[in-house]
């Protein structure tokens, strides 16, 4: 184990870099999201996620997020076991009849202020898996849902920059009223 | 003990099914299979329905030979499996719940898949009918002194998909875990009959996401199968590379998950890095990271990328550099051991007796692949071992996702050196069909083998397609591994068998 510890000591990190922005998409999203998460929400965005009935695709991504590569939580942004500690309610899926009361009471258990990220093609509007007898639909037929990230899955840096969207639109919402 | 084609020769043989052969059998044939599976002899594949009958896929592991038998249940009902081989348990409760047929005699008449939340019952039977008022689910009792419930989920504290364990302990130890799944039930089967070839393949590769490539091409062998089509060279191979990386990114994944879940967070780290560089790999030679609607019947949608064949050797070449440190750490370090080590036992006979697949089977001594067993092209062509274990805890589970992973990386470089040249597409003759045709398949994915069965009917349309995830065979087993563990242990030898929520529930 010392041996690993000490290489990774060493060895240049292979988080990829943070600012100067426009280098990559990545690097470009870190700067922004440190500006308006330190204005709107002290740095700090806690996510509590919902499968409503996605095929898991979306969940690989969204763990993808915590990897070294991207390292969500340098940005202030991590995900919370509880929905009393959230912020922000991110859903994949379209939302099945079999998990409509459990999003609906996690949307609930959510203290306000709160948002809504759907991810997904399925969570905009049941994507591939619409109309059955089985679905609901997309995520806004159950919760009200402030942001869309499209995607079959999404990449994580698709989902990182959908992030990063949310915290703009409430800025300019906050700001209007 | 008579061979399993006998009893397909018994029964009215389906000419127009490949490429194993099916029967319509009489209900004492049927039973004489029952008590062929409840003895041990056969292992069941897989159980399934339509409106008016049930079909049973049956292995006999001895010989290798597969079959199906067919029973047409015109009063709705057909004589219990279950009741004498109880890993059909769960498969006839979905059977009843959505074709509304009756297991005679069956234990458990519990329903499964239907929470009471559909607004219809029997969806895809012959008459759906309206929902009882009061739906109401009750739990396996256990009974003792200080024995309390702890119910868990659908919403569970991490990123991961939505299933209810109800845990009964005594202090820490578990006394008995239920599951009760089903909240991911889209109707996947439903959505299937009279979809277009097409759409049928993109919900094949949506039914769990993180084994697109595996279920893509167990629908895609079984349509072809039906179609009587050969497939060019260079795609079979093409789909053994998508394959055998779609399991090194999974099995990368799952080490690092089982880690974590035992607190070692080192592993994980490097783990997710392993799994990163996989999936950005699959991204550039295969155009997604998951690889997803790239098998399609007939071959493929896309040829690799022109830099594809490099970028994937520089990827095995990293792994083979970074990975065997990580597997010296997993091995040297005690306090891992000791979480791992003689946790979340599944004995042999419990394996061999559900025909539990993958990971799951072989670290509890099953020596079953689908790519060993069937040796389905590419595979015969390729050298490659099959690593099995008797221990049947967490750390066998891991081990053979190491082993796995040594292999599949060989089998990336083989394929790469023998890769064939041409087309990667040949387009299906739809024409003149005139008559229904199936076609069946057993496709190794990287959590167990992956059963596809589908009709086509004369407009080319899918009359009825059901596909069996692997964790129908695996996840009873956990109910059975977790007892006399730890409550705390519970995340860790879930995550070592990691079944899925949405492959079982359709």
């Amino acid at each position: 184990m010392r041996k690993i510890l000490l290489e990774c000591l060493i060895q240049p990190p292979v988080t990829e870099p943070a600012p100067p922005a426009d280098e990559s998409a990545l690097a470009e999203l870190a700067g922004q999201v440190d500006t308006a998460a330190r204005g709107r929400l002290g740095r700090s965005l806690a996510i509590r996620h919902v499968d409503a009935g996605s095929c898991n695709g979306c969940e690989l991504e969204i763990h993808a997020l915590n990897n070294s590569f991207y390292d969500i939580e340098r940005f202030g942004i991590r995900f919370v076991a509880s929905p009393r500690h959230a912020d922000v309610l991110l859903v994949t899926g379209p939302v099945t009849k079999n998990m409509r009361e459990a999003l609906a009471r996690t949307y609930d258990a959510i203290p306000n202020p709160k948002w809504v990220v759907a991810v997904g093609g399925c969570a905009l509007d049941g994507g591939c898996f619409a109309g059955s007898y089985a679905v609901v639909g997309g995520v806004s037929e159950v919760v009200p849902v402030d942001l869309h990230i499209p995607g079959c899955p999404p990449s994580p840096t698709d989902i990182l920059k959908g992030l990063l969207a949310l915290l703009q639109h409430l800025t300019t919402k906050m700001g209007a009223s | 003990m008579p061979a399993l084609i006998d009893v397909i020769l018994e029964g009215r043989r389906v000419d127009a099914h490949r490429p194993w052969p099916r029967a319509v059998v009489d209900a004492e044939v049927w039973r004489f299979a029952v008590d062929q599976l409840a003895e041990g002899h056969w292992s069941l594949l897989a159980l399934w329905g339509e409106t008016a009958a049930v079909h049973m896929a049956l292995l006999d592991e001895g010989v290798g030979d597969i079959g199906v038998v067919s029973l047409e249940c015109p009063d709705n009902k057909f004589p219990s499996v279950g009741q004498r081989h109880p890993p059909a348990i769960r498969l006839e409760r979905a059977i009843r719940d959505l074709f509304g047929l009756e297991p005679e005699g069956a234990t458990d008449t519990r329903p499964w898949l239907d929470h009471g939340h559909w607004g219809l019952r029997y969806p895809l039977g012959s008459k759906p009918t309206v929902p009882a008022e009061n739906f109401s689910y009750d739990f396996l009792t256990a009974e003792g002194e200080s024995l309390h419930q702890i119910p868990v989920g659908p919403v569970h504290a991490g990123t991961i998909e939505p299933g209810h364990f109800r845990f009964t302990a005594t202090g820490e130890t578990v006394v008995r875990l239920e599951e009760r799944l089903g909240y991911t039930h889209k109707g996947i089967e439903g959505l299937m009959t009279g979809a277009s070839l097409d759409r049928a393949t993109k919900l094949a590769g949506r039914t769990s996401g993180d084994s697109t490539v595996a279920y893509a091409l167990a629908f895609a062998r079984a349509v072809e199968a039906a179609f009587g089509v050969e497939v060019p060279q260079r795609a079979i191979w093409l789909r053994a590379l998508m394959a055998e990386v779609e399991r090194l990114a999974n099995h990368f994944g799952d080490i690092g998950g089982i880690c974590n879940d035992a607190a070692f967070a080192l592993m994980h780290a490097h783990c997710g890095i392993l799994r990163e560089l996989v999936l950005r790999t699959a991204d550039s030679a295969f155009g997604h990271r998951l690889m997803m609607d790239r098998v399609i019947p007939g071959g493929l949608a896309t040829d690799i990328a022109m830099d594809g064949a490099d970028q994937l050797r520089v990827l095995v070449e990293k792994i083979r550099h970074r990975f065997p440190a990580l597997v010296t750490l997993y091995d040297n370090t005690t306090s891992l051991q000791d979480r791992t080590v003689g946790t979340g036992i599944v004995t042999p006979a419990l394996a061999r007796k559900f025909a539990a697949g993958g990971y799951v089977g072989r670290a509890s001594g099953r020596l079953f692949d689908a790519r060993r067993a069937l040796g389905y092209a590419p595979y015969g062509e390729l050298t490659f071992e099959v690593p099995v274990r008797e221990e049947g805890d967490v750390d066998a589970r891991v081990w053979i996702r190491i082993h796995e992973i040594e292999q599949s990386l060989s089998m990336v470089e083989q394929i790469l050196d023998r890769l064939p040249g041409g087309a990667v597409y040949t387009a299906l003759n739809t024409k003149g069909l005139g008559t229904a045709r199936e076609g069946m398949a057993l496709v190794e994915g990287f959590r167990g083998d992956i059963l596809a069965w589908v009709r086509i009917g004369e407009d080319n349309k899918v009359a009825r397609c059901h596909l069996r995830d692997p964790s129908w065979l695996q996840w009873p087993l956990i109910e059975a591994a977790i007892e006399d563990n730890i409550v705390a242990d519970f995340p860790l030898c879930n995550k070592s068998f990691n079944c899925s929520y949405s492959g079982h529930d359709l």
